[in-house]
């Protein structure tokens, strides 16, 4: 598929930022998509390929706006629930009961 | 990895990932002993030291060498390494006549056994877009380093078939040095291809 992804010999991105001795991680949370990602691969309910493909289903705003790891979130809960693992509902309903205990 | 920052709320990509993460354990999916372990291996023991030893034991057994650059795989499971994004690997050689760089343009493909998880820089817009189309000039801007006209470079775009690993070229000034002293000399971005190693002064 093409689309945004596709970015070898873009022009006008800019200067690429460097970090000296970066860590593979830089947020908590960075490392949990990571292990959770992969962990959930391992269940084998999806291919690489399949995976591949609904990274790519990104819009391009998003996939420009997003960091890498932000770009893997709402593509492996769309695997999920493609999957029947979990439903968008109870995911949605989580993610608005984790808000309400974190607020205070 | 940042401590966590217990006076700032977390953000919408922190939140959802906790969301998921305890939706998940609750259905018994996931455990979160094993997101522990992944975390740890790849904060701890799978990085750039790997692939460091590997270019040490080519530089210093010929025979090894040949091994790495016809049976990647293989030669790197000789020292203990493979697994995950390192199971079809092309290794290739740099020499006085050719330089070879790694991308992905397409997203963040990478040799994880040997390299870890790639660098910020190498799955963002800027490396991916350029580096096939100014490979001398991102190698210029990322180390300084400036090819001379007459060196061929090689681009090599990465795929989820195909994780590609740069041989350095061993630096004239190390003929005494054995193999753990040489593999601290090699650093990840030489094995991306986007600079040297050099002899330590």
């Amino acid at each position: 598929m093409n689309g945004i992804h596709d970015l070898g010999g873009m022009d006008g991105f800019g200067p690429i930022e460097y970090e000296p001795d970066e860590p593979p991680f830089h947020e908590e949370w960075e490392a949990r998509i990571f292990a959770i990602n992969l962990a959930c691969r391992a269940w084998g309910k999806w291919t690489l390929d399949r995976s591949r493909h609904t990274r790519e289903q990104l819009s391009p705003l998003e996939f420009l706006r997003d960091g890498y790891w932000e770009r893997t979130i709402a593509p492996l809960e769309t695997l999920l629930i493609e999957a029947g693992m979990i439903t968008r509902e109870e995911l949605e309903r989580r993610v608005e009961e984790v808000r309400f205990s974190r607020r205070s | 990895m940042s401590k966590h920052r217990h006076n700032q709320p977390p953000s919408e990509a922190a939140l959802r990932v906790m969301a998921l993460e305890s939706l998940l354990v609750d259905k018994g999916l996931i455990d979160p002993a094993a997101l522990e372990v992944i975390i740890q291996a790849y904060e701890t023991r799978i990085g750039p030291r790997n692939g460091a030893k590997v270019v040490a034991r080519a530089w210093l057994d010929p025979q090894y060498k040949r091994r790495l650059l016809a049976h990647p795989a293989q030669a790197i499971g000789e020292l203990g390494f493979g697994g995950l994004q390192g199971e079809d690997m092309v290794v290739v050689e740099n020499t006085q006549k050719v330089h070879n760089l790694v991308v992905c343009t397409l997203c963040s493909c990478y040799p994880w056994p040997l390299l870890g998880l790639p660098p910020s820089w190498y799955k963002a817009p800027p490396y991916r877009a350029r580096a096939v189309r100014d490979p001398r000039g991102v190698i210029k801007e990322l180390s300084g380093l400036e090819l001379a006209p007459e060196v061929e470079v090689r681009v090599w775009d990465s795929n989820s078939e195909v994780r590609y690993f740069v041989l350095p070229e061993r630096p004239a000034g190390t003929e005494a040095m054995g193999e753990a002293e040489l593999a601290a000399l090699v650093s990840r971005d030489a094995m991306i291809g986007v600079a040297k190693v050099s002899a330590p002064r």
